[in-house]
């Protein structure tokens, strides 16, 4: 039919595509996606360390993870993510952790 | 290289095997049945060394082999009609992860009333999901179109899933000789799957198709609209590859006949081609100069081939075997718009519901459409016909 | 499983900072789910509150391989994730389907039943808040009867809740168990011994939602335990021919037992406006909902000893 192609340089620009489209598809493991959720919260919660007995009822509860606990550890809370749900005071078995409205 | 009579169907399931599929799942629907018997049957005797997975509907087939190919599998599945379109969700998150997924379609006309025959709405109604879509016109046909198909969706310019459509009982249950390769050769020329474009397994830590910018979305469909066009490209490749290798004409994404001289030219997919090219075959016996161009490939639409075929005779005639309700034939539609209006464009709607089309109706159709252009009766630059000569007047 | 070996775990599930409203049970349970299989697991997520809770492209807001699919295709994809994965030699993956009521007991009941019925070897997770939350509190399958949603605004569900853990047990699966996001310790034995288990298994776990159900974000855990101490909600556990009552629940075998159901009713806005009459109603539902689980627990025994 003498139908002559536009000469495409296929290779590269598959090249290109396919780590684009996967770029795209693909998202990858890692704290924040949904941003600092911390900025959420509207009360904080603060742990009392004279109180608090080590059990880490508080971290088994936490649904976001943000507190960090070793067995016989205190509980260190990340407050760039914490929501202040208020779980981790609700389930603290000794009163430990009180919820304080922020900016006070 | 030796010849075997086998049914559309069973030439399917033979494609199947050679292309040592991992994972099969299918639901069965008329007159699809027998390719998943088929493959059924080969898989229990130990034939072929692959998992198959009986479910409970044709969403659900799409969605196991769905998973099996994100998880790097070759896979197949196939449907008809009612089946298809209870994927159509499926279809498009297929398309959209760009996983090299193969399915057969025997075209079957969709309800009501209940009809088990032939006509091309269902695999023309998916058209725009990013399935690459071809149609078969022959048994041997069905059965290297089945094989390009894993070489064409898994080629990394492509990575996209193919749809191989054969029309119901006029090829998926009609027997015909088929030139079967050697299963060594075609190992060689179809290697296992490379698992891409991702492939899902524990401790890969990624995740697939999360909630993200609507640029994101926008984007990926880009990327398959890009793969689309390339696959035009890798189709024609592929295509002469298979034919050197296998001994076949090289047909493309156009099957041309007497087209070099044609003055008129008819357009139209699918096993029905075969009886519009006898009846070109007569007419020129009586002096009309017509060629036929037969589409192998719906999407991506041979766009140039047929521009270049359609813009160098008098006038096109488009007959589709399914139709755009408020507009015209599906195929007439995308040709209409790829020849810009630069040819008289003539559409006749037939075969609906499987209405038996003969050489001697195509001859009629073609040879009035000749006259009436020659009479200067088509005086619009496009219109659609329904074909009916059972009832009075049409 | 203790909480030291919980949080020793390597693979977190969940990580700091997902869209996951604030008090979201889903993600406690994920985080468990994360502990115990995460190195081994493979999420297969249809649509629901988790497709918002897995993150925003780039990010992943779970440590989980991902695919997020259409509603009613979990049970079918992750049968083909299966299937491959076997061909692949890869025994030692676990196939989870991590669905909401919805995904499971309604839009993809029949792909569920179809996976069940092939046993495929996946595990079934439904994370049951007991409405479609995702969408705006709209009644599901397993809305409680008389609770307001977005479409049952005034007069509540009008009918009762379907049991997809019983329903999924008379498919004749090796493994079905409830359970309850209030008891993460027993949630975590029921993973590791489901995971165990070759075969289709099904975790119904029972996930209380702030928003969904009206209460305050600090009482997911708070509800979730009065759901079991009330005896609203009964853990149990099939394994392969034993059927048994789990310990947090055994408790309230005994009726007098139970706490008052009405300390779990007030808690709740969608409930708040149930009759006496309404209440005793539902304790009967209860009352009724024991007898039969007491009763399969008796079968189940007679069985094996037969």
């Amino acid at each position: 039919m003498g139908l002559v192609y536009e000469p495409v340089d296929l290779e590269r620009e598959a090249f290109e595509d396919l780590r684009g489209f996967i770029e795209k598809l693909l998202s990858k493991p890692a704290p924040g996606s949904a941003g600092r959720t911390g900025a959420w919260r509207l009360y904080r919660p603060a742990v009392d360390a004279g109180r608090c007995i080590k059990c880490g009822i508080c971290w088994l509860y936490c649904p976001d993870d943000v507190i960090s606990w070793a067995p016989k550890g205190l509980p260190i809370i990340d407050y760039s993510y914490c929501k202040g749900c208020g779980i981790c005071s609700s389930v603290c078995p000794v009163k430990a952790i009180d919820m304080v409205l922020e900016g006070e | 290289m030796k010849v075997k009579v086998l049914m559309g169907n069973t030439a399917v399931a033979e494609a199947v095997r050679m292309a040592d599929v991992d994972v099969v799942s299918a639901y069965p629907i008329t007159p699809q049945t027998i390719i998943v018997e088929r493959i059924a049957d080969m898989v229990e005797r130990g034939e072929l060394k692959a998992r198959y997975v009986r479910v409970e509907s044709e969403h659900s087939a799409l969605a196991v082999v769905y998973g099996a190919s994100a998880s790097g599998a070759r896979v197949f599945t196939a449907t008809s009609s009612h089946g298809l379109l209870y994927m159509y969700e499926m279809l498009w998150w297929v398309a959209n992860s760009r996983l090299p997924i193969v399915m057969a379609v025997v075209t079957r006309a969709i309800g009501p009333p209940w009809n088990i025959h032939s006509d091309h709405q269902d695999a023309l109604t998916v058209r725009d999901a990013g399935w690459i879509i071809g149609f078969a016109s022959s048994v041997e046909e069905a059965f290297d179109m089945t094989l390009q198909a894993y070489r064409v969706g898994e080629d990394r310019r492509v990575l996209l899933p193919v749809m191989v459509s054969l029309d119901g009982f006029t090829l998926s249950h009609t027997s015909e000789p088929v030139r079967l390769p050697e299963e060594s050769e075609v190992r060689e020329w179809l290697p296992p799957r490379e698992p891409l474009p991702f492939k899902l397994e524990p401790g890969s830590y990624f995740s697939v198709g999360n909630l993200g910018p609507d640029e994101v979305t926008m984007e990926l469909r880009w990327y398959v609209w890009r793969a689309m066009e390339r696959a035009k490209h890798v189709i024609r490749e592929v295509s002469v590859d298979y034919a050197r290798r296998f001994d076949r004409s090289t047909h493309s994404l156009v099957e041309e006949f007497k087209t070099g001289d044609a003055r008129y030219l008819v357009v139209l997919a699918g096993a029905w081609s075969g009886d519009a090219m006898e009846a070109a075959d007569m007419l020129r016996d009586e002096g009309y100069p017509v060629g036929v161009a037969r589409l192998r490939y719906i999407r991506p639409f041979p766009a140039e081939e047929l521009r270049e075929l359609a813009t160098s005779v008098r006038a096109v005639l488009v007959i589709d075997r399914a139709v755009s309700m408020g507009h015209m034939g599906v195929i007439a539609g995308d040709l209409v718009a790829t020849t810009r209006g630069k040819v008289v464009v003539k559409n006749i709607i037939a075969g609906l519901g499987g209405v038996d089309m003969g050489p001697e109706d195509f001859k009629s159709i073609i040879k009035g459409f000749v006259e009436e252009y020659e009479s200067g009766a088509l005086d619009s630059w496009f219109y659609t016909e329904w074909y009916m000569p059972w009832v009075r007047g049409r | 499983m203790s909480i030291p070996w919980l949080a020793s775990r390597r693979t977190r599930g969940v990580l700091p900072g997902n869209p996951a409203c604030s008090g979201c049970p889903h993600n406690i349970g994920l985080k468990v789910l994360g502990r115990v299989v995460g190195d081994r697991a493979i999420l297969v997520v249809p649509a629901g509150c988790t497709s918002i809770i897995a993150g925003y492209w780039p990010r992943e807001g779970l440590e989980f391989p991902l695919l997020h699919v259409p509603f009613a295709s979990a049970a079918a994809v992750a049968s083909g994730v299966r299937a491959a994965l076997d061909v692949g030699g890869r025994d030692d993956a676990i196939v989870v389907v991590w669905s909401g009521d919805g995904g499971a007991a309604d839009i993809g009941f029949a792909t569920l039943s179809g996976a069940a019925t092939r046993n495929e070897d996946i595990l079934v997770i439904v994370s049951d808040n007991e409405a479609y939350m995702n969408t705006g509190v709209q009644a599901s399958g397993t809305t409680m009867w008389k609770a307001l949603t977005t479409t049952s605004p005034v007069l509540g569900k009008t009918e009762e809740r379907k049991d997809i853990a019983l329903l999924t047990l008379m498919h004749k699966v090796p493994y079905v168990a409830t359970a309850s996001i209030g008891y993460p310790s027993d949630l975590a034995e029921k993973i590791r011994r489901a995971s165990e288990i070759k075969g289709f298994k099904l975790i119904h776990l029972h996930s209380p939602c702030p928003p969904g159900w009206r209460f305050d974000s600090d009482k997911t855990v708070l509800v979730a335990k009065l759901a079991v101490e009330t005896g609203a909600w009964i853990l149990w556990e099939y394994d392969r021919g034993n059927f048994k009552i789990s310990p947090p629940s055994t408790p309230y075998r005994d009726k007098s037992r139970r706490k008052p159901l009405t300390e779990y009713i007030k808690l709740q806005g969608r409930l708040a406006h149930l009759t006496e009459e309404d209440i005793r109603e539902i304790e009967r539902r209860i009352d009724e909902n024991w007898n039969l689980i007491l009763r399969l627990e008796e079968y189940y025994a007679s069985h094996v000893k037969a």
